[in-house]
């Protein structure tokens, strides 16, 4: 098996509002996924539905090929974008609660329980009720409840979103190292910059369908627009027509910065900055890669487009 | 571990281990016991020091002769009025009857002088021993032998005998009988609405604080509300539970303190078919107090208790999901109160309806249909209780309560299931119905 989450065809409406329209997708194993879209787009919607909250009007989700079922409980484990635990618990009963829930024995959960709390090292809260603790704390006590049963898919919903910076990084790494342990995360994010860094694989939902998915490398390999920033003395007045001038920017002294854009039939930079060379004295050149929310947005523009 | 047991458990836990939990349930039962004693200890001590008023009587006209009553001892004096009442002060005598020459077929200006107030059953009293020498003595006059007169003194008391359908005669009491409902139904109407408010406030707060989304992730919405449900049921049982075993074990001790037999004694000494001796002292002895302590004995406690732990059961089940359901489709408890009123309605005409019909009418039309339809049966059908239920009746309530809760529980499951995902949507009853045909 290849693929850890197979999403089919979904359709999902509520009263007048289309949520999700024939969406697929395939969520390779030991990946890490983002889940890309603006606010309302329809993320938290098939999240859902990947956690058996609610059902899918029409398609249907295969975990490691077979249907959803209640057994695929024990092997998620799910941060939703609104989450909160019971004031008045104990630490270490609470987090034993959502462990037994899962489907552990007490005898598990209480062991796993204490591992984490000791890797997180917050074995002083153990007694301490959720309200006692600083919003930080509980955040990580919230952190360690969806990561206490070892789950092989890890789904977290807005994961950096109300979460304080230290958490944040701190959620970052156990997400790499959980991925290092052979476990694939899912991750919705609308902040497309926090997704490049971590993930290998995304799928971009707006209005309420997929517009675009696939390995990062390859979606921007496949989105290069062949655009250079060049830093250069002397007038590029003269370069080939072909070569297109997009921004300039004037810095001082006869001294320029501009995003050119190169005829597609170029695609060696070396040929570029041959022909730069012989006009300009270049200071620096740079490929312009384009950002994953220069993706979105461009896929958002064609599609509407259609 | 079955998931819902789990969530009982936890609810049961968390609300058992609170300090206003173990408050509530030792200190409730120890008050009860502690007024009965005292009440006891009052009654006896008053039987044992009966302190007579001293009540001079100034008899101008001559006619009257008072006998002693356990309340009253008269004393005649030979003062005139004026000089009695400046008498009075001077004494600790209760106070001064003035009878002064009357026409007995029109008799006026009796009168009594105390220095504090009599109580009304004081004048009634005397008023009655008065009127009965005033029809003495016009009997007299119209040529009545004295002797005639002395026969026709009777003392009746009636009692109240239940046969019941086995032929076997009951001694039974109205009052009793009405004590029984009335406490039985009072307090299911007050644990409805007590426990009812925790379901609630339960599943608000897991709404408000967000829990439910994690929850429902790995639980089924209907689950985690039965769960909840039921949780706080068994808290509900297991104080109840404690509070009957303490209470009777108290009473048991009060009752063996001043030498009576007590109720469960007694329950117990019926079921292995012993006759109920009643032993003790003086105050035990006394023909009343026997015969009150008979008709506590009478009563069946073990089915008055099961078929009140029944409805108990029931009632809050029924009302519990629908407390659940609001709960779901509010943000905050301020927010419930547009969507109380279709609850405490019925509830609040089961306990009117306990006051005005059942206990009056045990037997009336509207007792039956109140004590049948399970939203108002669990209150009225206990009150009932004490007066005696045919089987056929209490069968067919219990079996619509039954399916009066399944319903509800459906019913709210349908809501509570779309309700705690729901935030920042104004939610009316249309939404509610919305909800109610809505697919998962």
């Amino acid at each position: 098996m290849e693929n850890i989450v197979e999403v089919k065809g979904i359709h999902k409406s509520y009263a007048k509002h289309q949520a999700l329209q024939d969406v697929s997708m395939n969520i390779p194993r030991k990946s890490i996924f983002g889940l890309l879209g603006p606010n309302g787009a329809g993320k938290t919607t098939l999240i859902r539905i990947i956690n058996q909250i609610i059902m899918a009007d029409k398609g249907e989700v295969l975990i490691e090929g077979e249907k959803l079922a209640e057994k695929h409980i024990q092997i998620i484990g799910y941060l939703p974008e609104e989450r909160g635990l019971y004031k008045k618990m104990k630490v270490g009963e609470q987090l034993i609660y959502f462990g037994m829930l899962r489907g552990l024995s007490k005898k598990e959960s209480t062991e796993k329980t204490k591992k984490w709390v000791k890797k997180f090292e917050i074995e002083g809260w153990w007694n301490k009720n959720i309200e006692d603790l600083s919003k930080g704390m509980a955040q990580k006590v919230q952190f360690i409840s969806t990561v206490l049963h070892d789950p092989k898919l890890l789904i977290l919903d807005e994961p950096f979103s109300g979460f304080d910076p230290v958490n944040a990084n701190l959620i970052k790494d156990e997400i790499l190292e959980l991925k290092e342990k052979g476990a694939t995360i899912i991750f919705s994010t609308h902040r497309m910059e926090s997704v490049e860094q971590l993930c290998d694989h995304i799928a971009m939902i707006h209005h309420s369908r997929k517009i675009l998915d696939g390995s990062i490398k390859d979606i921007k390999s496949a989105y290069k627009a062949n655009e250079y920033y060049v830093q250069y003395k002397g007038s590029l007045n003269g370069m080939t027509a072909d070569y297109e001038v997009i921004e300039n920017e004037v810095l001082g002294d006869d001294f320029n910065k501009s995003l050119i854009k190169a005829p597609s039939t170029i695609i060696n930079p070396n040929e570029i900055l041959q022909e730069l060379i012989n006009k300009v004295e270049v200071h620096s050149f740079t490929e312009k890669i384009p950002s994953i929310n220069d993706i979105f947005i461009a896929k958002a523009k064609e599609k509407s487009y259609e | 571990m079955n998931k819902v047991l789990l969530i009982i458990q936890r609810e049961f836990l968390s609300r058992v281990q609170k300090k206003s939990f173990l408050i509530a349930t030792i200190l409730t039962p120890l008050i009860f016991p502690i007024l009965m004693g005292g009440l006891i200890y009052l009654a006896i001590n008053e039987q044992k020091s009966v302190k007579q008023d001293v009540v001079r009587v100034v008899d101008e006209s001559g006619r009257f002769d008072f006998t002693e009553t356990s309340r009253f001892y008269f004393v005649e004096s030979e003062m005139t009025i004026d000089e009695a009442k400046e008498d009075l002060n001077n004494s600790d005598d209760f106070g001064i009857l003035h009878l002064p020459e009357f026409d007995i077929y029109n008799p006026t200006g009796i009168a009594i002088y105390t220095k504090s107030n009599p109580s009304l059953t004081m004048i009634s009293d005397l008023e009655s021993s008065i009127k009965n020498q005033i029809e003495d003595m016009k009997l007299k006059e119209s040529g009545v032998d004295p002797a005639v007169l002395e026969a026709l003194k009777t003392s009746v008391s009636v009692r109240s005998i239940n046969l019941s359908e086995t032929g076997e005669e009951v001694e039974s009491s109205a009052g009793l009988s009405f004590g029984v409902g009335y406490a039985g139904g009072f307090l299911i109407y007050l644990f409805i609405f007590i426990y009812g408010a925790q379901v609630m406030q339960g599943v608000i707060e897991e709404k408000s604080n967000k829990i439910v989304e994690i929850v429902v992730s790995t639980v089924k919405p209907f689950q985690l509300m039965l769960g909840k449900v039921l949780g706080i049921a068994s808290v509900g049982l297991a104080q109840l539970l404690i509070w009957i075993i303490l209470i009777s074990v108290l009473s048991m001790a009060v009752f063996s303190f001043f030498g009576l037999t007590s109720p469960s004694d007694a329950m117990m000494d019926q079921v292995a078919g012993n006759v109920t001796q009643v032993s003790g002292d003086d105050f035990a002895s006394n023909p009343k107090v026997v015969e009150i302590m008979e008709m506590v004995n009478n009563i069946p406690f073990a089915y008055i208790i099961s078929v009140f732990l029944f409805y108990f059961v029931g009632g809050y089940l029924l009302y519990g999901a629908l407390f659940a359901a609001v709960g779901s489709a509010v943000e905050n408890p301020s927010e419930a109160q547009q969507f109380m009123f279709p609850i405490t309605i019925p509830l609040i005409i089961s306990i009117i309806g306990l006051f005005m019909f059942v206990l009056n009418e045990p037997n009336g039309q509207v007792t039956f249909w109140l004590s049948i339809i399970p939203f108002t049966s669990p209150i009225t059908m206990v009150g009932r209780l004490g007066f005696g239920v045919p089987v056929w009746e209490l069968v067919l309530s219990m079996v619509l309560l039954v399916i009066g809760f399944l319903g509800t529980i459906w019913f709210a499951g349908r809501i509570y299931r779309i309700g705690i995902l729901m935030h920042g949507t104004k939610v009316n009853y249309k939404t509610l119905g919305k909800w109610l045909f809505m697919k998962n």
